[in-house]
């Protein structure tokens, strides 16, 4: 029983054990697999899962359960289609294959998308050639290929696929909805082929960024309220969002390349707006005063510098060698930055504590 | 100066390619562009675009590409050092409240 679990959860070592499992269990012998229904119509209902998935909402539950799912009236020469089994992933699929009649295979992602789940690797050879036996696709049609979503490829041989399924696979365009014009001939232009990070592919990321920092910048802007007021809170709420939100969407017009700069530029550009106010505010001591403005503009640039590193991973175009540079390269800036910044704040809120006493 | 991204770990072996086309097909940059007619394999054109995402060398049949491929992420990778796992290593994961959508 343990070594069965144990080979569900490997995946498939070898086709020879994946075929002698799946007799094992009965499904050898099925005489028809379980097919799906669905549509290329996205419902209110669709919308709003898509919706409620972007601000990170019940973030585990947006998944589709794997298996064959048919669209239209498809026949045993019909196209199958793979993908992810994130609700966004598979809608994005069947409703840019509306109005055509094929198959499409959901996988087991763990209801994470397409390019994430290929670079964790459960969007993989292993995943899909077990998936193809476990579901029974070879009775369902009687060719022997697989269209995969370009982005897929970091995860999967093809070579690997075809040598251990039989099936071949060939990666369609970038985008799903380039899907109808690549299937006149099968072939993407150079153009369907590159990944893009366009004002909207960032603006739909800003959600989940924001809803990250909610937490900390509450307690931020809580503490800063009692130490020195308003004016301090709506500081780090500001800050929380310009590195969340504003970021993201002015990414290509900031200057330099490496986010962590970027970051840190716009950081400046943030503080800018409360140094002048805290400037102009003649009712505070010149020390206290000196010391605001240098806490001002070293903890919200590092701030906004670090959430800027950690737009990385949402990008469409960041390395890992490269993002292990700017780790090693600027956060210990950014540390030293916040940390003096933070001794600033310290210290105006013991003297202010002292006269108190 | 202010460009980590200008070298990565990519490595082509051009005697090695036998020009099936594999990778201009899954690389979302643009790195490898189909060569001239007679010279039988594919150039590399843009390396310094490479995202590291490994479709490349994990889709080449014949191992004409190298790449220590892996998940660009700061997020993860700094978690991943956090709890004293190795940055570098497959371990590296955004986990439940990643950015991955």
């Amino acid at each position: 029983m343990d070594t069965k679990n144990k080979d569900i959860c490997d995946s498939s070592d070898t086709k020879a054990d994946t075929s002698q499992f799946i007799t094992m269990i009965g499904l050898g012998d099925s005489p028809a697999p379980e097919i799906h229904e669905t549509t290329g119509t996205l419902t209110f209902s669709d919308h709003l899962d898509h919706f409620l998935a972007r601000w990170g909402f019940r973030r585990s539950e947006h998944i589709v359960e794997p298996g064959i799912y048919k669209l239209g009236d498809p026949d045993p020469d019909s196209p199958v289609f793979v993908s992810a089994n994130y609700t966004l992933s598979f809608d994005a699929l069947r409703s840019s294959l509306a109005g055509i009649d094929c198959y499409i295979l959901v996988i087991d992602t763990k209801g994470i998308n397409v390019w994430c789940a290929a670079g964790k690797g459960t969007f993989g050879t292993d995943e899909i050639v077990w998936r193809i036996k476990w579901s029974g696709l070879d009775k369902v049609v009687n060719h022997s290929n697989l269209i995969l979503p370009q982005l897929g490829a970091p995860g999967v041989s093809a070579h690997e696929v075809k040598r251990r399924s039989g099936f071949k696979v060939e990666y369609g365009p970038v985008r799903a909805k380039d899907l109808p014009e690549y299937l006149r001939n099968h072939t993407a232009t150079p153009e369907m082929r590159k990944v893009r990070f366009t004002f909207w592919d960032r603006l739909v990321l800003t959600p989940i960024e924001f809803v990250h920092v909610v937490k900390p910048t509450l307690v931020a802007a809580i503490l800063l309220y009692l130490l020195s007021g308003p004016f301090a809170a709506f500081a780090a709420v500001a800050t929380a969002f310009s590195g969340t939100v504003l970021f993201p969407v002015l990414l290509p017009f900031l200057p330099a390349h490496d986010l962590s700069v970027k970051g840190i530029i716009l950081g400046w550009l943030t503080a800018l707006p409360f140094g002048i106010v805290l400037a102009a505010n003649t009712q505070l001591p010149l020390w206290e005063e000196i010391l605001a403005l240098i806490s001002l503009f070293l903890i919200i640039p590092a701030v906004i510098g670090f959430l800027a590193l950690n737009f990385t991973g949402c990008t469409t175009y960041t390395s890992r060698t490269g993002v292990k540079k700017e780790i090693f390269r600027y956060v210990p800036y950014m540390a030293l930055k916040a940390g003096t910044g933070t001794l600033c704040l310290v210290i105006i809120g013991a003297s202010r504590l002292m006269g108190m006493i | 100066m202010f460009n980590s991204y200008k070298e990565n770990t990519l490595q082509y072996y051009p005697e090695k390619c036998i020009n099936c086309l594999m990778c201009t097909k899954v690389c979302p940059h643009g790195v490898f562009t189909e060569g001239e007619k007679g010279k039988g394999h594919v150039e590399l054109t843009r390396p310094e675009k490479c995202m590291e995402c490994g479709a490349c060398a994990g889709n080449c049949p014949v191992e004409a590409i190298e790449v220590e491929s892996g998940v660009g992420c700061a997020w993860a990778m700094i978690g991943a050092a956090l709890k004293g796992k190795d940055m570098d290593s497959d371990a590296v994961c955004c986990g439940e409240d990643g950015c991955c959508q």
